[in-house]
């Protein structure tokens, strides 16, 4: 899929200049060689019709106005100049000339065809000649090239007066030499047709690799920039188009760059702002959580509808602190400052802890293997325990169960519940920061980062929180952490 | 004390909650006294003698951490610091700085009430006898340690885990079972206050910190007495 392009390139270019070659060399080549053809046989031609015409003088004075056989043989043989076949023709009557001895060694005669048939000649030819008039024309014959001429014989009157006398004589030149010759020449030229073309293919590729080289460090550049990699550019060689484009590439990822760390910088921003709002509700929370305790401890003394009162601040003071401590604790998480104490820590022992703390041992089933050990810190799994099984408790149906699984780099634990489980369109945002599945649901049922913090204190575990609903009902949050999690904040121990 | 009137000296600037946890801890039975600054703080340690000090960490003038090293050097009494919640820098620290144990603002009153009776639980004076290990001799009665002879000043929480690690010489101890037995935080305390308290117990007990004798790391599990 990556280098699908840049072949296309590639192709796209050799295909060009191969056709640019072979369009140039016709060009050149074709008419140069259509001319060179024509003078050639032209010159043959022309030749043999005069050798004609002089060997035509030496059949006169004609000893039979109705010649025989014998006589169109003569005739025949005497208009021959021993490299070619005569033909003698007088209305039905013909003969061939008596033909030549074989050459020493020489192929042409074997290749010659024994005599010449007037069927040979073309009917276009004896009809000229018939007419008088002297005539040639070039056929293919037994797969040779010959020239075949054709003559009347005229009787000249006392009264100068000529008619013809109805004797026709046919030769037939062959003209392998002269082919010999053309096709040499066509292969001359389609030989440099060759070479050019080899050689636009090199330039081509040459020039392929001019073009591809930036082509591909563009794309190379543009996926690690699609990838995130924000300080990625291109070097730009030259000041041609393609140099050009790398400028505009460089240019537009300077910008994006911006852009993103400007969009950074308002997320830090906002972050900064909740950490920094958190820590300043700190302090009035601390003296407000101080004295609800009192109003809490004489609340039962005092008349109604005081009591109530103090009740319900004393409680809202409670929800209040619990969201700036999650506010607080996800701001951590956010600017990098959350570290692990890791301890060597028997999970079976911990979760048995979670549970007994919070009074849950009673109504929690547990599944849990004993022996199973992990470098973890308890504190945050039990963060993450406490509030999965706190949600099974409140939102969903029993029995809710934790069950412990483990294999030789992994501990899983898998908090379930027995009610209807959580709906699809809400299960990709249970872990999103303040996410409420209906907005009906009653404020005070957490602060909505639990969930989100129990995520986070997954991952830095190197661990994961999934959920997903059981087939036959009830949600199950999947708490997977590694058995021997590295501790990136190296503490300060 | 348990049982009885306990004098709680509260060093914290902002004035509400200064006066907020005066009057919680006031309504649980302690005598509170309530200064502003780690200077007056110092100043009535002398002239209260507290059972027990409160301390916040952020303070204007003299910082909590001083703060805690000077009252640390007066005097073996126990010290509970206030922290932000997740500077957990500042516990370190303050760890480092001799503080027995924390609590994280904004601070609900009874954890704060818990801790202080924790530090202030009376250590058990059953056994009589003299303890021997190597140069170190226990009085469990006396509550007296001693090194060749020499008595070592302990802070409660330093004394209490020693006493601790060493009633099962050899015995491992993990860092959650000491932080239930020692500072009553259950399983899940910050198991930086036992690091921190062995770190400071060493630096009293033994020869070299580096290459502890009497109380040994077992790593991956917590620590152990011995064997001497």
């Amino acid at each position: 899929m990556a280098s699908r392009p840049s072949l296309g390139l590639r192709a796209r270019l050799l295909l060009a200049f191969a056709s640019l070659c072979v369009v140039t060399a016709a060009a050149v080549a074709g008419p140069i060689y259509l001319a060179a053809r024509i003078a050639i046989l032209q010159r043959a031609q022309d030749a043999a019709v005069e050798s004609m015409r002089s060997r035509l003088e030496a059949v006169f004075p004609l000893r039979s106005a109705v010649p025989g056989p014998d006589e169109l043989g003569r005739i025949a043989t005497a208009v021959t100049d021993g490299n070619g076949h005569a033909i003698a023709v007088y209305h039905q009557t013909y003969s061939p000339s008596v033909p030549p001895p074989p050459p020493m060694g020489g192929r042409l005669p074997g290749r010659i065809a024994p005599a010449l048939q007037p069927g040979a000649v073309p009917a276009q030819l004896r009809r000229m000649v018939a007419g008088g008039e002297m005539g040639w024309q070039r056929v293919v014959w037994h797969g040779a090239p010959f020239l075949v001429i054709g003559a009347p014989l005229l009787i000249v009157e006392p009264d100068g007066t000529t008619r013809v006398s109805g004797i026709e004589v046919y030769v037939a030149h062959i003209l392998l030499s002269e082919q010999r010759s053309i096709d040499e020449l066509a292969g001359l030229a389609w030989l440099a047709g060759g070479a050019a073309l080899a050689f636009a293919v090199v330039l081509a590729l040459l020039a392929t690799r001019g073009v591809l080289g930036p082509v591909r460090e563009l794309g190379r550049a543009a996926r690690l920039l699609g990838e995130g990699e924000m300080r990625t550019r291109v070097a730009v060689r030259g000041s041609d188009e393609l140099a050009e484009v790398a400028r505009t590439f460089n240019t537009t990822a300077a910008e994006l760059e911006r852009h993103v760390e400007q969009l950074r910088e308002m997320e830090a921003d906002a972050r900064r702002f909740v950490a920094d709002v958190s820590h300043e509700l700190r302090t009035p929370l601390a003296a407000l959580a101080a004295v609800a305790d009192v109003l809490d401890e004489e609340a039962a003394q005092m008349p109604e509808p005081a009591g109530r009162a103090a009740r319900l601040v004393s409680q809202e003071t409670l929800n209040l602190t619990a969201l700036v401590n999650d506010l607080i604790e996800i701001s951590r998480f956010d600017s990098g400052v959350a570290a692990l104490a890791l301890n060597e820590i028997d999970v079976a022992e911990l979760v048995g802890a979670t549970l007994r703390t919070r009074g849950w041992s009673e109504q929690v089933r547990t599944e849990l293997p004993p022996g199973v050990t992990a470098r973890l810190d308890p504190r945050r799994v039990d963060v993450v325990l406490a509030n999965l099984v706190g949600n099974a408790l409140r939102h969903g149906e029993p029995p809710v169960s934790v069950r412990l699984s483990a294999d030789a780099n992994w501990i899983s634990l898998e908090v379930r519940d027995h009610g209807p489980g959580l709906e699809e369109a809400v299960l990709p945002h249970v872990f999103d920061r303040f996410y409420k599945a209906s907005a009906a649901r009653a404020r005070s049922e957490g602060s909505g980062l639990g969930l989100a913090i129990a995520r986070e204190n997954a991952r830095l575990h190197r661990g994961d929180l999934t959920v997903t609903n059981a087939p036959d009902g009830g949600a199950i949050f999947t708490l997977r952490l590694p058995r021997r999690a590295a501790d990136p904040g190296a503490g300060p121990q | 004390m348990v049982g009885g009137v306990s004098r709680v000296l509260l060093i914290e600037d902002d004035p509400a909650v200064r006066e907020g946890l005066e009057l919680a801890l006031t309504m649980h039975g302690h005598r509170v006294s309530a200064v502003e600054s780690g200077e007056q703080g110092l100043e009535r340690l002398r002239a209260d003698l507290p059972d027990v000090v409160v301390l916040d960490l952020m303070l204007p003038g003299m910082d909590g951490f001083e703060v805690c090293r000077r009252i640390r050097a007066a005097r073996e009494v126990p010290i509970i610091m206030l922290t932000a919640r997740g500077d957990d820098m500042d516990v370190v620290a303050g760890l480092e700085a001799g503080a027995d144990d924390y609590v994280v603002k904004p601070v609900q009153p009874r954890v704060l009430e818990a801790r202080i009776r924790a530090v202030l639980r009376r250590i058990g004076r059953d056994q009589a006898e003299l303890e021997r290990y190597g140069e170190l001799t226990i009085d469990r009665a006396g509550l007296v340690v001693a090194k060749g002879g020499v008595p070592v000043g302990l802070a409660p929480t330093e004394l209490r885990l020693l006493l601790e690690l060493s009633a099962a010489p050899g015995r491992v101890h993990s860092r959650q079972q000491l932080l239930e037995s020692v500072w009553e935080h259950g399983y899940f305390g910050d198991s930086r206050l036992v690091d921190a308290c062995v770190q400071r117990l060493r630096a009293k007990i033994e020869d070299d910190s580096a290459a502890p004798v009497y109380v040994q790391t077992v790593r991956g599990f917590g620590y152990r007495f011995g064997p001497v």
